[in-house]
This record gives C-alpha cells, sequence and structure tokens, in this order.
C-alpha cells in the first residue's frame, strides 16, 4: 500500500463511501441495455436515463460536501481504494477514487450534460437504426468518462480513458452503411491511439520515478523534489502527447472534424463537453509534474496557442453547422491548454465548465436545426427564426457566450484566461505574450464565426427549398435540455466572478493561486467581442465588405484553409496508405519469398538428401542386409500412407540421422 | 479427498488419453455415444482441474500437487509432475478450450466425416498439451512435447483446407526439426549436472550445473530455438500462418489457445530459469525478436486477404508482446507474459472459433468478399467485434494487461540489461499497439460494417447457434472478466513468478 497517501481517519460521510457508485451504475446499465433493452418498451432508453439520473442523484451530494471541506486547510480530498492486482514484490494497482474540488466539477459537467443528452435522444434518435445499442454505448461512455474523473491513479485513468475513446468509435461509427463515416470512427480511433501510446509511456515513467500510480501520491513525491527534472519533463510531455489526441490538439487534432458523422446529440456529449476535455483534464490531474518542468509547460502553451488560431480560422470557412462547431471545440479546447501552459490553473479548469454548457448548447441546438431542415449545410437553412423560436433564442445565447458577451458564462472564463496569459506576459514570458496575442486573435475570430453561424443560420431568406421542407420547432425532450443548457450558458458563469465572490477560485485552484481581475483586460475583451460580432454581422448577414476571396490575392490562404493545412493529405499520404498498402504488402511478401523460402528451401534440401541417400546409399548397401526390417517398415509405411502423402519419414530419418551425429559430437568434445 | 492432492493432476493428464482408448473401442458410425464420451472425458478433468483450484494455496509460490515416481531409472528419467503458478493457469486454460472444443465440434464436425477419430485426437492432444504443463522432468516434458505433434499433425493433414498436406507436414517437421536442438539441450543438461538429472527442480538448484559460459550458451541457445519454433518467435513463424490456415476451426482453436503458449512456458520453466546467465545474454536478442515480431506481425496482418491467416500473423504480434515480457526477466514482465499467454489464448480461440463459423456459413473468408455481416447476423457480428476489440488491447478486457504490463516491463528490464534496447523495444511495442488497432478495425470495417454486398443479399445466414454459443460463453465471459478483475490471473502467477525472479537475482 502506498503510505502517503492519508486516507481519511475518521470514516467517510456516507454519500462519499458509496461514490463507486457513480462509475458503476451507468456501467452495469451498459449490460442492462445490451441484454433486456429491446424487450423493453422504451427499447433500452429508459435503463439509460435512470442510470445517469442515479449518477447524478450522487453527485450533487458529493458536490456539496467536498466543496463544504474544501475550506478547510488540511483536505486533500477523500480518498478509497481497494487493490485491484498485486505484481511483484512491492508493486499494487489500487481501483479506487478520489475525489476533490476538480472531481467534483467534472461529475457536475459529466452528469448533467449525460442527462441532457440522453433525454434530448429519445426524441432526436426515434426510429433511427441501432436505437438501442444506440443507448448501450452511451451509457457505456458515460460509465467510462465517470472513471476516468474519479480514477485516484494513472492506470485505472487510462481504462476510462480507452473506454471513453472506444465508445467515441462506435457511436462517430454509428451509421456504418456509408464508408465515410466508419472510415472517420477509425480515423478518431487510431489518431487518438497515437496519443495514448505517449500517454501509456509517461505513465510508465512516472511509475517507476515514483514506484506508484497513485496520483496524489505521485503528486506529493514531485512537491518534495524527489525527481529529476529531466523526468518530470519526459514524463509532462509524454503525459501532454496523450491529451494532444484526446483533446484534438494541433497536430492530432485532424479525428475531430470527421468524428461529425456520429448523431448530433454524439457530439453535443463526446466531442463537445466530456471525452475532449479528458486531455485537458489529464493535465490538469497531473498539474504537479507539469508545474515542475516550466519546459514542458511552455510547449502545453504554445501548442494551445497554435490549435486555437488554427482552428478558429477553420471554423470560419465551414459550411457544415457541426464542423463549425467542431473547429470551434478545437479552438476552445486550445483556449484551456493554453491556460494551464501559461500557470492560469483555475482559469483553464473554469473553461471547461462554462464551454461545456454553451457548447452542449449549440450542438443540440445545431441538431435541432438539422433535424428540421434535413442538412448539415447552412447553405440550406437561413430565416429560422420564426419557425423554430425555442432552438432560435437559445442558440443565440450559445453562440454570444462562445462569442464573449460580457455577462454570459464564456465571457468570464475566457477573460480570466486572457488575465493569466498579460500576466504571464507582463511577467516577462515571451510564450506569455504568444499565447495572449493569439488568444485575442482567436476570440475576435471567435466571435466573428459565432456571428456568421448565427445569421446563416436563423437569419436572412431561408436557403432551402421552401416547397418541400417545412421546419418546425422540435419536441420538448429536445427543447427542455436546450433551454436548461442555455440557462447555464448565461448563469453557469456566476460562480466564477471575478473578485471574493470566485466561488470557483476555492473549489479549484493549484497552490495559492488568486484570481486576478483586470478591468483593461475585460474591456479589452468586450472590445473583440463587439468587434468580432459586428464584423460577422456586417459581413454574412448585411453582405458589407464581401469579396470573392478565391479571385484575390489571399486566394492562396483560402485554399489553404479550405484544404485544412494539408495536414489530412499528408497524413493519409505519407503515413496511413503508404503503411497500409505498401509497407505492409512489402513485409508480406518478404514473409512469402525470404523468410517462408528459406523453410521450403530447408525442406526441400532435406528431402533431396533423403532421396539420394535411399537411392544410393540405403537401397544397394544397407537394404541387402536388413531386408526384413525393411519389410516391416514398408508395411507400416504402407498404413500410414493412408494418412498423408508427404514424405514424413524421409525427412524424420535424416532429422535422427542427424540427432545421432550431434550427441556423438558433443559427447566427443565435451 | 486427498486422492485430488495425490492423483488430481495424473487424473488430468491421462484421462483425456483414457477416453480415446474408450473411443477407440466404440464402433464406427455410433457418433452420438462418441460425442459423449468425448464430453465426458474432457469434462472429467476439468472438474478435477476445479477441484484442484479448491485445494491451491494460492500465496505458495512453490510447486503443489507433485507426484514424483521412479520411471526409467537407468537415464534416471522420473515421473515428476505438479504445478505452480505460472503452470495452473496453463493446464486450467488447456482444460476448459479441449472441453469447448468438443462442445463445438458437437454442433459442427469438419469433413471428412469422422468423429470417433477427430475427437479421439483432441483428446490425444489435450493429454499431449497438459502433460507438458506439468512436468517436471526434462525427459517426461520431453515425449508430452512431442506427443502433441502427432495428433495436431493428422487434425491438419486430414480435416484441413485446401493445402492442408503441405502445412501439416511443414507443421510437423518444423517444429520437430526444433525439438531435436531442444533435446540435445536437454541431453546436454543432463551431462552437465552433478548427480546427473532431467529433473527440472533440480536442475534450477544453485551448483547442481557447472560448465563454461560458452557451453551454457550453446546450450541455451539449442532449448530456444526449439521453443522459439513453437512460439513461434520472428522469423521461425512461417509455419503458422499455413498451418492456422489450412487447419480445421477446433484445430486452430487448440493451435492458437494452448499450443503456441508451450514454447512460451518452456522459456520460463526451463531456459530461463535452469540457465539464468546465458538467458541475460541471450535476452535483448530475444526482446529484440520479440519487438519485430509485433511490428512485423502487425504489417503481415494488414496485407492479408483471407480472415483466418490475418489471425494467424495477429498471434506472431501477440506471443511477441509475450516474449517481450519474458525478455525483460523480471517479475513484472514474466507475470505480464503469463497473463498474456491466457488472455490470448481465450482471445484468439475466440476468433478463430467466430472465423471458422463465418467460413462455415459464407464459405469464403476473404475480407473483401465479405461486408456487412452485423446486418446479416447480429450476434455473430457482435461477437467478432468484441474478441477483435479485445484483442487490440482495449484496457477493461483481458488482452490489455498483458500487453500494458509488458510494455511496462521493458521499461525497466533486469539489472545489467541494456535499458536504451528494451526501451526501444518498448517504443517499438508502442507502435505496434497502434497497428494493431489499424488492422482490426480496418478488418471490422470490411467484415462487419458496410451494405451487405449483392451476393449475400438473398442468402439466409443462420445466427449463433446455441451450441456455439455454449462453448463461446466461457471464452468470452472470462475476456471481460479477466480484463475487468486481472487479479484473478496474477494472484495465481505472483508468488511463482516472484520465486522464479528469484533464481535470476541470485
Amino acid at each position: 500500500m502506498v503510505s502517503t497517501v492519508k486516507e481519511t481517519a475518521e470514516a467517510l460521510p456516507g454519500v462519499i463511501e458509496i461514490a463507486w457508485l457513480i462509475p458503476v451504475i451507468p456501467t452495469v446499465c451498459f449490460f442492462l441495455i445490451v441484454f433486456f433493452g429491446k424487450k423493453l418498451k422504451g427499447k433500452g432508453a429508459e435503463i439509460g436515463i435512470a442510470g445517469i439520473v442515479a449518477a447524478l442523484a450522487l453527485s450533487i451530494p458529493v458536490f456539496f460536501k467536498t466543496i463544504g471541506q474544501l475550506g478547510h486547510k488540511d483536505f486533500h480530498g477523500y480518498s478509497k481504494s481497494v487493490t485491484w492486482m498485486e505484481f511483484g514484490d512491492k508493486e499494487v494497482l489500487e481501483l479506487g477514487y478520489r475525489i476533490d474540488g476538480l472531481t467534483v466539477v467534472m461529475l457536475l459537467v459529466v452528469c448533467f450534460v449525460a442527462l441532457m443528452v440522453h433525454i434530448y435522444s429519445t426524441a432526436y434518435m426515434k426510429g433511427e437504426v441501432r436505437y438501442t445499442f444506440y443507448y448501450a454505448a452511451l451509457s457505456l461512455f458515460t460509465g467510462s468518462m465517470l472513471n476516468l474523473v474519479l480514477a485516484n491513479n494513472l492506470l485505472q485513468l487510462l481504462v476510462g480513458w480507452e473506454g471513453v475513446g472506444v465508445c467515441s468509435y462506435l457511436l462517430i461509427g454509428h451509421y456504418w452503411e456509408e464508408k465515410e463515416n466508419s472510415n472517420a470512427a477509425i480515423k478518431a480511433f487510431l489518431t487518438t491511439r497515437i496519443g495514448d501510446v505517449g500517454f501509456m509511456f509517461g505513465i510508465f515513467v512516472l511509475f517507476f520515478a515514483a514506484k506508484t500510480f497513485n496520483i496524489q501520491a505521485i503528486t506529493e513525491i514531485v512537491e518534495e523534489g524527489h525527481i529529476s527534472n529531466t523526468v518530470l519533463t519526459t514524463a509532462a510531455l509524454l503525459l501532454f502527447a496523450g491529451a494532444i489526441g484526446k483533446s484534438a490538439q494541433f497536430p492530432l487534432h485532424v479525428w475531430l472534424p470527421d468524428a461529425m458523422a456520429g448523431p448530433t446529440p454524439v457530439s453535443a456529449l463526446i466531442h463537445a463537453a466530456t471525452m475532449v476535455v479528458a486531455g485537458v483534464y489529464l493535465v490538469a490531474r497531473m498539474y504537479t509534474v507539469f508545474h515542475a518542468s516550466p519546459d514542458a509547460l511552455q510547449v502545453v502553451a504554445i501548442i494551445g496557442a497554435i490549435t486555437m488560431l488554427m482552428a478558429a480560422l477553420l471554423a470560419l470557412i465551414q459550411n457544415d453547422i457541426k464542423r463549425v462547431l467542431a473547429y470551434s471545440t478545437i479552438s476552445q479546447l486550445a483556449y484551456m491548454v493554453a491556460a494551464l501552459g501559461v500557470g492560469a490553473y483555475t482559469a483553464g479548469v473554469f473553461h471547461i465548465w462554462t464551454h461545456a454548457w454553451f457548447k452542449a448548447l449549440l450542438f443540440l441546438g445545431a441538431g435541432s436545426v438539422i433535424h428540421a431542415v434535413h442538412s448539415n449545410n447552412m447553405s440550406d437553412m437561413g430565416g429560422l427564426k420564426d419557425q423554430l423560436p425555442i432552438t432560435h433564442k437559445t442558440y443565440l445565447i450559445g453562440c454570444l457566450a462562445l462569442a464573449g458577451m460580457p455577462g454570459l458564462a464564456g465571457f468570464w472564463s475566457k477573460d480570466e484566461i486572457l488575465t493569466g496569459a498579460f500576466d504571464s506576459a507582463t511577467h516577462g514570458s515571451t510564450v506569455g505574450w504568444v499565447v495572449f496575442i493569439s488568444a485575442s486573435l482567436t476570440a475576435f475570430l471567435t466571435a466573428c464565426y459565432s456571428a456568421r453561424m448565427y445569421f446563416l443560420t436563423f437569419r436572412g431568406n431561408p436557403k432551402y427549398d421552401t416547397s418541400h421542407v417545412h421546419p418546425h420547432e422540435s419536441p420538448a425532450a429536445m427543447t427542455t435540455p436546450l433551454i436548461l443548457l442555455a440557462v447555464l450558458a448565461v448563469a453557469g458563469g456566476w460562480i466564477g466572478l471575478p473578485g471574493s465572490w470566485n466561488q470557483f477560485a476555492k473549489w479549484v485552484h493549484f497552490g495559492e493561486e488568486h484570481a486576478v481581475f483586470s478591468f483593461p483586460v475585460a474591456a479589452f475583451g468586450t472590445l473583440l467581442f463587439v468587434g468580432g460580432f459586428a464584423l460577422g454581422w456586417a459581413m454574412f448577414h448585411k453582405g458589407k465588405f464581401r469579396f470573392d476571396i478565391k479571385k484575390s490575392p489571399l486566394a492562396w490562404s483560402y485554399k489553404l484553409l479550405e484544404n485544412k493545412y494539408y495536414l489530412d493529405d499528408l497524413y493519409m499520404g505519407v503515413i496511413v496508405r503508404p503503411i497500409r498498402d505498401q509497407v505492409s504488402r512489402f513485409a508480406y511478401w518478404t514473409n512469402q519469398n525470404i523468410l517462408d523460402a528459406v523453410v521450403n528451401a530447408g525442406g526441400a534440401a532435406a528431402l533431396g538428401l533423403g532421396k539420394s541417400l535411399y537411392k544410393n546409399v540405403d537401397q544397394p548397401v544397407i537394404d541387402g542386409a536388413v531386408n526384413g526390417t525393411a519389410r516391416i517398415t514398408g508395411k507400416i509405411g504402407d498404413t500410414l500412407k493412408f494418412f498423408q502423402t508427404g514424405n514424413v519419414q524421409y525427412y524424420a530419418a535424416v532429422l535422427f540421422i542427424g540427432i545421432g551425429i550431434s550427441v556423438a559430437g558433443f559427447l566427443y568434445f565435451n | 479427498m486427498d486422492w485430488i492432492t495425490d492423483w488430481g493432476l495424473t487424473l488430468v493428464v491421462f484421462l483425456p488419453a483414457l477416453g480415446a482408448v474408450f473411443m477407440a473401442l466404440t464402433p464406427k458410425g455410433r457418433d452420438s455415444t462418441i460425442k459423449f464420451w468425448a464430453l465426458v472425458f474432457t469434462g472429467l478433468p476439468l472438474l478435477v482441474g476445479l477441484l484442484m483450484l479448491g485445494r491451491y494455496q494460492y500465496s505458495d509460490g512453490g510447486f503443489q500437487f507433485e507426484t514424483n515416481l521412479r520411471w526409467i531409472p537407468s537415464i534416471d528419467a522420473n515421473y515428476h509432475i505438479g504445478v505452480d503458478g505460472i503452470a495452473l493457469p496453463m493446464v486450467m486454460l488447456s482444460l476448459l478450450v479441449t472441453f469447448l472444443c468438443v462442445i463445438y465440434s458437437c454442433w459442427h464436425l469438419p469433413e471428412p466425416h469422422n468423429p470417433k477419430l477427430f475427437l479421439a485426437l483432441c483428446l490425444l492432444l489435450e493429454t499431449g498439451m497438459t502433460g507438458t504443463f506439468v512436468a517436471l522432468d526434462l525427459v517426461l516434458f520431453f515425449i508430452f512435447w512431442e506427443v502433441v505433434l502427432v495428433p495436431m499433425y493428422f487434425i491438419i493433414g486430414l480435416w484441413g483446407g485446401p493445402r492442408r498436406e503441405y502445412a501439416a507436414i511443414k507443421f510437423f517437421l518444423y517444429t520437430f526439426f526444433g525439438s531435436v536442438f531442444m533435446l540435445l539441450g536437454f541431453l546436454a543438461l543432463y551431462f552437465q549436472s552433478d548427480p546427473h538429472t532431467f529433473d527440472i527442480v533440480l536442475l534450477q538448484q544453485a551448483g547442481v550445473l557447472s560448465m563454461t559460459k560458452t557451453a551454457a550458451n550453446l546450450i541455451f541457445a539449442g532449448i530456444a530455438l526449439g521453443l522459439a519454433i513453437k512460439v513461434p518467435m520472428w522469423p521461425f513463424h512461417t509455419w503458422l500462418p499455413d498451418a492456422h490456415t489450412e487447419a480445421p476451426t477446433v484445430g486452430s482453436v487448440l493451435l492458437a489457445a494452448v499450443l503456441l503458449k508451450m514454447g512460451t512456458y518452456g522459456f520460463v520453466r526451463i531456459a530461463i530459469p535452469i540457465l539464468p546467465d546465458a538467458a541475460r545474454t541471450f535476452a535483448p536478442f530475444i526482446g529484440a525478436l520479440a519487438a519485430i515480431a509485433i511490428i512485423y506481425g502487425a504489417l503481415n496482418c494488414l496485407a492479408q486477404v483471407d480472415l483466418k491467416r490475418m489471425i494467424a500473423f495477429s498471434s506472431v504480434g501477440h506471443m511477441g508482446f509475450v516474449m517481450l515480457g519474458i525478455a525483460t526477466m523480471t517479475d513484472v514482465g514474466i507475470n505480464a507474459a503469463v497473463f498474456g499467454m491466457v488472455a490470448h489464448g481465450v482471445i484468439t480461440g475466440m476468433l478463430f472459433f467466430i472465423a471458422g463459423s463465418i467460413h462455415e456459413r459464407y464459405h469464403t473468408r476473404d475480407i473483401p468478399e465479405l461486408g456487412g455481416l452485423v446486418l446479416k447476423m447480429p450476434v455473430m457480428g457482435g461477437l467478432l467485434a468484441y474478441s477483435a476489440i479485445a484483442s487490440l488491447g482495449l484496457p477493461g478486457l483481458a488482452g490489455f494487461w498483458g500487453e500494458v504490463t509488458a510494455l511496462l516491463a521493458s521499461y525497466n528490464p533486469l539489472e545489467g540489461l541494456d535499458l536504451t534496447w528494451f526501451r526501444t523495444f518498448m517504443v517499438l511495442g508502442g507502435i505496434g499497439t497502434v497497428l494493431t488497432a489499424g488492422y482490426f478495425l480496418w478488418m471490422l470495417q470490411r467484415v462487419n460494417l458496410g451494405k451487405v454486398p449483392a451476393q449475400w443479399q438473398d442468402k439466409n445466414f443462420a445466427d449463433a447457434q446455441p451450441l456455439e454459443l455454449a462453448a463461446w460463453v466461457p471464452l468470452l465471459a472470462l475476456i471481460l472478466i479477466l480484463g475487468v478483475f486481472p487479479k484473478l490471473i496474477l494472484d495465481v502467477t505472483n508468488p511463482a513468478v516472484v520465486e522464479l525472479t528469484q533464481l535470476l537475482t541470485r
């Protein structure tokens, strides 16, 4: 047992004691749905919903219990574990959970968004193929995600991490009759898996440095300074490789836009609010390791800075509404990553929280629109304001929250991140400047593409075929989640108001960090929002400042964006296709024509030798002497011939002669 | 019920052979009687095995249920058998898988129809396999090792696919070729030990063997070659795809689930503990071959068209992980190896079962010809996906633990082994896991998903049948149970592995 983990001396509060049920219930629901779902009235959806309601019902008291303790000085979170397995003399792997401020915040996010998506899907997925399996996968996803969040050790976290990955694969490929959808699923799984290998190696490095997988124990050992800087940097960068894959950061972000092939509620849950933030969560969870290595943190910040801008630019030119949201998600995740990179820990986690509400809202809203016009393309939308009143209002709130309108959820977290970057920059960090500038440009672009998305979808003239498509508002099962999420997209940020009202910073903080508020930065952020949104409005609603970019001197840049910086082509052309089609075939060629040829040649040579011995030695020389024996052997041979027609006898004879010679030789030389 | 402690193991080994005799005495044509005897004589050993599990002392790392009788005094060969935490999982695996194969055979037997011979050979095979895992005497080990060859040779050669004769002879001779060197090694061990002995336990004791470093290395190389062909390690693996592709379903299952493990087991039981110093010299080479096998196996899988052949090549990669674990010579690595053997046994056995059942219905195993299988047979397709995902090492299913711990071990191999090399192997293994995921998902995409091709649209395929499911459910359950509770295996193996690794560091 790892001695450094201090189990809470007194018995854990009742609800904490049974917190292990939180991930277990949805996981059990998965099996129930798989085995019994189809026979039920709700085709399994009711089990899924009941499971997630139970998980949420447990999470809420866990949340309050925990934040009630967070003020206490000696409180480092609750933890409880059993031995999962032992190997060697000393190594122990536990199965357990750890509950602190970061955990409970994530619990609420995961459970609440999952519940919204479960309810929403009853209407959205109605009549779709594999409805029951869809709910089974959602339940398994939720269970795995909750396991990831609660895990007290890195291997257990990896189990949840891969579990959500495989559910993501299953759900992206839900409509697998079309090959491109299953392609997208495979791409998502393999791309993230590349990062996961790094993550796994990072776990190894930490394990052998700290002699434990336990996160709290590793944290303490790192804090005590027992691990060298090189090791920490290596470990942090390897862990970050996992985060790059999972949280779709450059250069492994390419899978997330394709992942939009899955049903839209899946995108809301997995590819916006929960799974994709797992990478950010990992960095936050292991922040001590990152914090101890300034080099690693700089890499984190730079990757974030590159990704946010790169993705925001792509979001600006998409026609598919889900792809706008996908690139937006990449960009916003990069915001979180960069925040952690510049040391704005609370701000980064706070953005997980606010982003979850407004981005889930946007995805579900987009689903409602898609439901109405039967197309993902904004070129088939427009003017939907009146036909979809609830969707419209909630979507507008989502767009404004994303764009960073003061007062709404997105504003507060974005402001904190900008402040954090600015703070780092003014303390002499070049990387701080890079992040600040990139984040500012991104904020401007975000407001711009949010406006573009809103106006192209809901305002202007209808672009769909009005004679065939008659959009109407979605049923209550879909609009209710929209309304609830819209409330959170407005009010969700209020728990993180700057200054002494800031509750969030009390729940989630690293060291003695203060939530800083800088009026100039807030004003600057507001300016970026107003400017970006106004530009989007002017360009895409009013038709001002429009020009045909394809014929302008900037045509090359458009081409670059249209081709997604050619990264997909690079990966497919240089890595995937060569390995899949050429390297693999060459390997098989060597197998058949070199390795196996040697074996066959050996066999043929032995056969030849045998035949020649038979002809030249056996028949003329020995046969005369041992004719009687040979006749018996021949009889046996005849019988055996029934079974096969090969020449085993010859080979065997040659081999036995070989043994004899070798044994004699060995004995002689000894 | 002390007879279990004294004779349980012997019963487990020889009951199937006795069953084969019973079946030989049953007149041909009475198929149901023959199937009944086969079920009884694979079921009983399994039952005895389960009873032994109840009596096994799990915290004890030594040998249990030992029997040691004089057998051939003139060469000091004894009937010495016993199990420790390394052998026990292997024995149980053999007992279970053979029993399940018999159940499967009750549903479907390969052509030409001859249940009497086919099932009798399966039973003989079981005796050989379990015998290999319990033998604590080199002569006994060798005999059981060779006993396995004959039934499998006939199973492939008589009931196999179009190229069955080539595959059967290749299987037989290649393994036999290796066993010759192994036997030479055993003889050398005998003559180098003082007092002369074939006893595996005695040979492991300090001071029993005395020889020069070169001699030890030569002997190790001989034994290792014989074992390596069986595993099979790269580049000695070329018999495997042919044998697997041509063998009837049950033959492939037994081959993958149990026979391959005889090779890796031999390393853990004989080669490494008896010759630890030579093992240390060879470990980097073994590790290198293992890492090559992982990558090479995966690349070959990508190039395969035949489903069974692809699964066969996937075994090359998976056994690479097992050998990598062994090559680290650490407690973590050897635990990983034993876990990996069991996991590969249940997962790949399952994959071969499904591949066989698919072939039974479609009469083809060509991956590009299949497609939309889930639409035709939801249960079968679901099980194929489940097994494939288990095989690619998803955490929470059995395949994960063997691989991740093998890689973990190669980050930090036994002291004295080259860190740079082993960490390179680790990275190669990591890349291998990505490639593995790649070929399995690609296979699933082409076999399971997509629309049903025109040629199958009007065909009606019966989804998984009750007897098929009866044979599969235990494996399917084990894949999940071992994935969630790896402790079930590791609690058995760890004490024995710790004892073993103490031999390596002394």
